[in-house]
């Protein structure tokens, strides 16, 4: 099947990206892989043709790398991390879980063609083992039942929100942005908190009252921070939990704040950003439960 | 020691990622200092500062840079290693996330040292979230005139492209980044030449990881000596360390260098239920196990070295006492099998059967001799493969055996079992 002239524009794109057009290759690969959902020898063909290159070039390439996929793979590519941090807390239990109820193993399809399995190696998010991504979006901390729910919701046409990400899109949508077509949707990019596992160490510092020196006087940094204004405070005030001050460290938050923000005879005007109560301070409560999955 | 966020104290920051708050917290203030610098009092305050290399080797980031030739007529490029794929690792993907624009802020800076004007972020494949907010922090960047001609007046142009892999640990190897960057396999090359002579496109290239580059900004706000203030002396600066497995509180625990496991483990609440710690990894599964015993270790490159491992990317992975290291090691070992490249023989099918030799332990039918087998083989691959995933390979099993032999015994059947009895009776 020929792939569309659509696909062959947003190549030359690719291409006009690079100082030399092979570059382009891997993001070439991941677009005409949204056509067909996998790496057809019609996709291989485009490649070859636009590059100059030979099939069996391009198709030495593609099967070098192993988010390119040989067969059409379903909708959802629900990837499960069975390497040894994942897999011991719970990943080769949700695997095994997985495989019976659709029936199928590593990469392999269901016959209605929708779901697409595998075992992945480390998908970079150990600290939030185990993990499953669906379409390369992350759903931590998993358990059996909680992976199944999620592959039962896909299966009934549902789209569970992911724990930190976008919306789900289909695996042609996700290999589009892969080739670099940035996500248009609305609120896609801002979609999805960063997770307690990511603020961990950031929290924890703030509870404990703990920085990192401040910058020297007269440095570069001294000069931001002040320009800066209350942003520090602001930030530190995410903090919600009023805490002993038991290590105090001096820090740029103690810093002496010589700026119309911080001088209450000469408030920052409204809306310059700096004046308190500014949007930095509002952040996400650091309470608030990082891991809960909203199921639509 | 106490946490020193620095990379990480914006994350807690609502939106971020966003151009809008980072400009508010500091954000490209570093950039408007630096090019008002001369390239080379960059390059010597990077150097001065000591910062080395977060993506796993440590190796000074102000002497990588300081090797590109310069007025050379060639263009230059710069490549952020964002490949992030050891087990273990998962701290360049939270920063892309939470702060994506401190990343470019520093390509912008160590771009203008270097005197290039095409720089490349490769950022692992599976990683689609990091990606959206990657090219939208690249779009506002270039909206605001931190990227593109002239930039914010400077006369200095630099244009960024984000460029996705496609599933391949051994690219987060520089060269073998280079060669998939050029559309081909990703298989290391032959070095020398090093990148800084002929790399991306055989021309002078500078590869650093996502958290060197992003540490950049923070040393010229502050300064080598405030960098300096933090870490150890041959290790200077704050660092990002992760914490996985059995542990309460894993995550991303911004420390001193030299910071040690024991106050870590205390940050991160401990191992759950109150078991014991057997075995940890600290700076991936690339880098040999550590024990108990090592608690104590100051978590930088030189005092990790000596204890008989490498810091790595600071990925300490932590199991307790339940576990049986036979079938984590089988685990790692099947990781770097799947993984190798094929374009060396030790890695390629000294990988292979060392799975086969695990498996044979993890189902009872391992015998004595598998010991020396194993031995042996690492001892093929070690030093003998092309790039450093081979080396890696064999830190799970001899650090296993090293430590923890009786883990595999504990697997042999009765009879193997009795034959290493006999054999140990006897003194060879």
């Amino acid at each position: 099947m020929p792939l569309s002239n659509e696909t062959r524009v947003r190549a030359r794109e690719i291409v006009a990206r690079y100082p030399k057009p092979r570059s382009a290759l891997l993001p070439m690969l991941h677009l005409v892989q949204a056509e067909e959902g996998y790496v057809s020898p019609a996709g291989i063909a485009l490649c070859a043709e636009e590059l100059g290159l030979t099939k069996a070039e391009v198709g030495a390439v593609a099967t070098f790398y192993t988010m390119y996929k040989r067969r059409p793979a379903g909708d959802w590519l629900v990837s499960v991390c069975t390497n040894t941090v994942c897999g011991f807390l719970g990943g080769d239990a949700i695997f095994d879980r997985l495989c019976g109820h659709l029936g199928v193993g590593h990469d392999q399809t269901t016959a209605d063609g929708t779901i697409t399995l595998e075992h992945a190696e480390c998908l970079a998010a150990c600290d939030y083992a185990p993990v499953v991504t669906v379409n390369y979006e992350f759903y931590d901390q998993q358990t059996a039942d909680s992976a199944l729910r999620l592959v039962e919701d896909l299966q009934a046409g549902r789209r569970p929100a992911p724990t930190r990400g976008a919306p789900l899109c289909t695996f042609a949508e996700a290999s589009r942005q892969l080739a670099g077509f940035a996500d248009t949707r609305d609120g896609a990019v801002a979609a999805g908190p960063s997770g307690g596992p990511t603020l961990a160490g950031a929290r924890l510092a703030m509870q404990r009252r703990e920085t990192a020196p401040p910058y020297p006087e007269g440095s570069p940094g001294a000069k931001a921070v002040a320009a800066s204004g209350d942003g520090w405070k602001a930030t530190e005030a995410v903090g919600a939990a009023p805490v002993q001050p038991s290590r105090v460290q001096p820090s740029s938050h103690d810093a002496p704040l010589s700026t119309s923000a911080s001088d209450g005879a000469d408030p920052a005007p409204a809306g310059s950003g700096l004046a308190k109560g500014s949007d930095v301070a509002t952040a996400a409560k650091p309470g608030s439960p990082d891991a809960d999955r909203k199921e639509s | 020691m106490p946490l020193t966020p620095v990379l990480t104290k914006r994350w807690l920051s609502p939106e971020s990622w966003t151009l809008r708050t980072y400009e508010q917290l500091e954000g490209y203030q570093a950039l408007r200092h630096a090019l008002g610098m001369h390239p080379d009092e960059i390059i010597q305050l990077v150097k001065d500062s000591g910062l080395r290399g977060r993506g796993g080797a440590g190796f000074p980031t102000g002497m990588k840079w300081g090797f590109i030739p310069q007025g050379d007529g060639k263009p230059h490029y710069l490549v952020v290693n964002a490949d992030e794929g050891e087990p273990g690792t998962c701290k360049d993907a939270p920063l892309m996330m939470a702060d994506p624009h401190s990343l470019i802020e520093g390509m912008v800076i160590a771009s203008y040292a270097i005197r290039c004007n095409y720089a490349v972020i490769y950022v692992r494949g599976e990683l689609v979230h990091c990606l959206r907010r990657l090219q939208n922090a690249v779009r506002e960047a270039y909206a605001a005139g931190y990227l593109g001609r002239d930039i914010l007046r400077s006369g200095y142009d630099l244009d960024i492209v984000v460029h996705s892999g496609a599933g391949a640990y051994i690219c987060g190897e520089e060269t073998a980044l280079l060669d998939s960057l050029e559309g081909y396999r990703g298989q290391p090359r032959l070095r020398p030449p090093f990148p800084a002579v002929a790399g991306l496109y055989a021309s002078p290239t500078v590869v650093n990881n996502v958290e060197t580059v992003a540490s950049v900004p923070f040393i010229v706000l502050g300064g080598a000596d405030w960098w300096r203030s933090m870490g150890t002396p041959k290790s200077p600066g704050p660092k990002i360390f992760s914490l996985s497995g059995h542990v309460v509180r894993p995550g991303q625990y911004e420390v001193p260098l030299g910071t040690t496991l024991r106050e870590l483990l205390d940050m991160a609440g401990g191992i759950p239920g109150g078991r014991a710690l057997k075995f940890w990894t600290p700076g991936g599964s690339s880098t040999p196990f550590l024990t108990a015993g090592h608690l104590d270790v100051p978590l930088d490159f030189d005092e990790v070295m000596k204890a008989g491992s490498l810091l790595g990317t600071a990925a300490l992975m932590i199991f307790d006492e339940t576990v049986n290291i036979v079938p984590a090691v089988l685990r790692f070992t099947e990781f770097y099998a799947h993984e190798s490249c094929g374009k060396c023989t030790p890695c390629r099918e000294g990988t292979y059967w060392m799975v086969q030799v695990l498996e044979r332990f993890v189902h009872g039918q391992g015998t004595v001799e598998d010991f020396d087998t194993m031995l042996d083989t690492c001892d093929n691959i070690f030093g003998r493969s092309f790039c450093a995933l081979g080396d890696g390979a064999v830190s799970p099993i001899v650090s296993s055996i090293q430590y923890f032999k009786d883990d595999y015994v504990a697997l042999l059947s009765d009879a193997e079992r009795a034959k290493l009895d006999s054999r140990e009776a006897v003194p060879a």
